[in-house]
């Protein structure tokens, strides 16, 4: 009963989560400017490490916290360096 | 560590189920967002729907979900929660200030007005009569 639960939400969360993934990639395909484009991407990598938790729920095993944390490291220094490539025209000064 | 899912208690399982659920339909909201919103600076607040409640929540869920199978607290979930609160607010402000600056270096109008301190505030009235060029 519960395992039906649980199995039947991580389904509709995950459904939910690839359809946000969805709308991001048109943002990304989209997006007026150059900064449009990287929120989607950031947004993508917040997206994907959600993803990483319902699959880490739906089988039932602790491993996939450590990728979803890697993939949230990932997101967040690629962020900042193209908002800085975006800033100064340069990553490392 | 493996757990099984039939294992797991009823209530247990429908409050996980319940953040589970809020956090992916906040994650969507966002993304919708991120879609409809018209101009950039409205663009930047609709992932923060994801970073704060949609992760929350997901991670509120595995938390309840792995503490009621394995019978002892799991709390390392909240390490990605941390991560992330601190993270999102240090790439959006950068980013939003990178495209700040690049919009005042093209002069499109289409930013915010200038803030030149409380004494100032009203002598640089916004430009609201000048049209929307669609500099993009």
């Amino acid at each position: 009963m519960s395992a039906t639960i649980l199995l039947a939400s991580l389904w509709i969360a995950q459904g939910a989560l690839v359809l946000a993934m969805c709308l991001a990639t048109l943002r990304m395909m989209r997006g007026p400017r150059a900064q449009d484009r990287i929120l989607a991407l950031d947004f993508l990598y917040v997206l994907a490490m959600l993803q990483l938790l319902a699959f880490g729920m739906r089988s039932g095993n602790t491993l996939y916290f450590e990728v979803a944390l890697i993939i949230g490291m990932l997101g967040f220094v690629s962020t900042v360096s193209l908002a800085k490539f975006l800033m100064r025209g340069e990553v490392i000064e | 560590m493996r757990i099984d899912l039939a294992a797991v208690p009823l209530w247990a399982a429908i409050l996980a189920s319940a953040f589970i659920l809020l956090g992916a339909g906040l994650s969507l909201l966002g993304a919708i967002g991120l879609i409809r919103l018209k101009s950039f600076y409205e663009r930047l607040h609709a992932p923060t729907l994801a970073t704060s409640w949609g992760a929350g929540g997901m991670l509120l869920g595995s938390v309840i979900l792995f503490t009621a199978a394995s019978a002892r607290p799991v709390l390392h979930e909240i390490l990605i929660g941390v991560f992330v609160t601190v993270t999102t607010p240090v790439t959006l402000m950068m980013l939003g200030r990178a495209t700040l600056y690049r919009d005042r270096s093209e002069g499109n109008i289409k930013m915010p007005p200038d803030y030149h301190g409380p004494e100032r505030a009203h002598a640089v009235p916004p430009d609201a009569s000048a049209t929307d060029k669609g500099n993009s």
